[in-house]
């Protein structure tokens, strides 16, 4: 089994995203240790990129925050590294094909495996693009994650067919960024993805509260928060981690219903 | 060209979130109908003739050419088209393909106006709603193009975030189009972003090199030497080459904004100073650190602005048939002079950079050898902000 499957292992699955950095790299590793330590079953660490085009205001200027915080690919890998040590659930990095690429794509992805990183998510590759990064992935152990929206109709079996690790499920159209409802027929999507594929999908975009938690969890086998979790950061700085815990806890226990 | 998936050799590709797929697929399934109807070509070219005023004319510079004492120079007076830039020319074909696929709102950005004003100016005409985002800086820079927008009917949103230039408008264009797919087509303005937008804005700038190629051979019974253009995203360019590619005595040279200097970090000559990387939809040169953060760039000419260049200029550099050089915001705001005075045509700030590079040219060159230099746009736009660089404060 692989680890990210693990995450699926014990019922509906949390799953965390932050922003590497925001504040301070620091933060961010309490932030990851207070999240796995109340419930976080896969945690999605983002490294930061200059024009995150698929993120809504919030996450958007953490990566700003990050960045001018001094945050590089080279920091963040420390970082895992550091995690790593004590942390032992699931965590996949999600940027950018830019941060990949000029990292250059081997060796970004050996060094994820050396440090412990389990699957890469990158918002701007989609199915027909993905050579320039799963084959690699594939290679040093990683998963690289799909992505599905509500726009991708006819396109949901060909994805879910190939998808590894697990399958993103993006529950609205437009960025990231909280949502009060959620309007897309999510029911008959990973209705289409359990035809098509045996690998557990994860329902994330627009959800903050442990209801709408429980709401997505009825539907996939897992939630995934960022711009709530990212907001916190926003708020208290280099206190968020004890808040981000507690919000965890709260957010587990929804998808647990 | 362009090979089956949108590649200009290793350079193009679809590097977006899946939310957008469907739309670039359907885009492309329109595009490859809608080209080879003859209707619809019979319509854009009316269009051209009509509302647009082409055919642009092919003018000697008679003046430019005695003074410089070398090579003859020709114009290509793409400033003027109605709306005063080449931009219309793409604005119309892709309007006209998004009311063909039932779409009622165009969203575009815009860096020096021009673009959002040419897409401002065909929804009105198409009776489409219109939405033009712009980098907050570019609307202080372009204020009277912020005024001639509104006045179309379109709402501009000054975008705030990153450098609040082209690129961060491009993002944010991009952002709402992923929010609101069904009934608006995003009109991009140059030949970049995901396939098939670099094709699609090329085949309808292209018409400047068709129009260009034969009246050169018309006037001169022969084809040029040189045909210099100015690049951002690059669409003036690649629309003044196209036609000439397959002539390989002619030189393809684009000008690229190196604002205060290619060794300078306050640059936007990314062929020069870039390097390979993947960006707004596409993979091609980018101006970016060692971490593949994308630069905060700069000229003083905001429609070139842009830390990328389109995916068929990266490859017309690769295989060296294009040459791009740098030209410094002193040297464009020179020719921006110089063509005023010796032309009587104010030309954009843009094709000043052409400009700048044609006076440096052209006297290399024997009397008997062709330059045409194309001048995307013309330059009213850019008179208060060229008085502000010369250190004089006027009020529009």
């Amino acid at each position: 089994m692989s680890n990210i499957a693990k995450a699926f292992a014990n019922g509906k699955a949390f799953i965390p995203f932050i922003t590497c950095g925001d504040p301070d790299l620091k933060t961010t590793a309490a932030a990851v240790r207070e999240a796995a330590k109340n419930g976080a079953d896969l945690i999605e660490l983002g490294i930061p990129f200059s024009d995150p085009t698929a993120e809504g205001p919030v996450i958007e200027a953490a990566s700003i925050r990050a960045l001018r915080a001094g945050t590089t690919t080279d920091k963040v890998f420390d970082l895992v590294r550091d995690l790593r040590r004590d942390v032992t659930v699931p965590m996949v990095f999600m940027t950018y094909a830019n941060v990949v690429f000029s990292y250059g794509t081997e060796r970004f992805c050996a060094t994820c495996r050396e440090i412990g990183i389990d699957g890469i998510i990158l918002p701007d590759i989609p199915y027909e693009e993905k050579e320039d990064f799963q084959p690699t992935c594939e290679k040093y152990g990683l998963d690289f994650i799909s992505l599905i929206a509500p726009t991708s109709e006819k396109r949901i079996a060909m994805i879910a067919k190939e998808a590894k690790g697990f399958l993103y499920i993006v529950s609205s159209l437009g960025v990231t960024g909280t949502r009060s409802e959620i309007t897309t027929d999510l029911a008959s999507m990973v209705k289409i993805v359990r035809e098509n594929t045996d690998i557990p999908c994860a329902i994330g975009f627009g959800i903050s509260t442990p209801e709408q938690a429980a709401k997505m969890a009825h539907i996939a086998d897992g939630v995934i928060v960022g711009s709530a979790v990212v907001k916190l950061l926003a708020e208290y700085g280099v206190e968020a981690p004890q808040q981000i815990g507690a919000y965890v806890r709260q957010m587990k226990d929804g998808v647990r219903g | 060209m362009t090979n089956p998936n949108g590649r200009f050799g290793i350079h193009g590709g679809q590097y977006i979130p899946e939310t957008l797929m469907n739309a670039v697929n359907e885009l492309e399934e329109a595009y490859n109908y809608y080209k080879n109807d003859p209707a619809f070509q019979a319509e854009l070219e009316t269009l051209f003739r009509e509302y647009a005023g082409r055919s642009s004319g092919l003018y000697y510079a008679e003046k430019m050419t005695r003074d410089l004492g070398g090579a003859k120079i020709y114009l290509k007076r793409e400033d003027l088209n109605h709306t005063g830039a080449h931009k219309i020319n793409n604005v119309l074909g892709q309007a006209l393909l998004a009311k063909k696929m039932g779409k009622t709102r165009l969203i575009a950005e815009t860096g020096a106006g021009q673009h959002g004003v040419a897409t401002a100016t065909a929804a009105a005409l198409f009776g489409m709603e219109c939405v033009i985002y712009m980098g907050e800086e570019d609307t202080i820079r372009q204020a009277l193009n912020v005024y001639r927008m509104r006045l179309l009917g379109a709402t501009v949103i000054p975008v705030t975030s990153g450098t609040a230039t082209l690129k961060d408008a491009v993002s944010e264009a991009m952002r709402e189009w992923t929010n609101r797919i069904d009934d608006t087509h995003y009109c991009l303005g140059s030949v970049m972003g995901p396939h098939p937008f670099p094709t699609i804005v090329r085949d309808f700038q292209a018409v400047i090199s068709k129009e260009s190629r034969e009246q050169i051979l018309a006037k001169e019974g022969r084809l040029p030497d040189a045909v210099v253009a100015c690049v951002g995203g690059g669409s003036n360019a690649i629309g003044s080459f196209y036609h000439f590619i397959p002539d390989e005595g002619v030189r393809l040279i684009g000008c690229e904004a190196a604002g205060r200097g290619i060794d300078t970090f306050e640059t936007a000559a990314t062929v020069n100073t870039g390097k390979l990387g993947i960006f707004h939809g596409m993979k091609s040169y980018f101006c970016q650190d060692e971490y593949g953060q994308i630069a905060p760039v700069y000229s003083i000419s905001a429609g070139l602005d842009y830390p990328g260049v389109g995916p068929e200029h990266a490859y017309l550099h690769d295989i060296g048939r294009a040459e791009y050089v740098p030209v410094t915001d002193d040297e464009a705001v020179d020719a921006f002079e110089y063509l005023a005075k010796t032309e009587g045509i104010i030309p954009a700030i843009e094709s000043a950079h052409a400009v700048a590079y044609v006076k440096k040219l052209a006297p290399t060159m024997s009397a008997d050898q062709i330059i045409i230099v194309t001048i995307s746009g013309r330059g009213d736009k850019d008179c208060a902000a060229i008085a502000r660089y010369r250190g004089e404060d006027i009020h529009e």
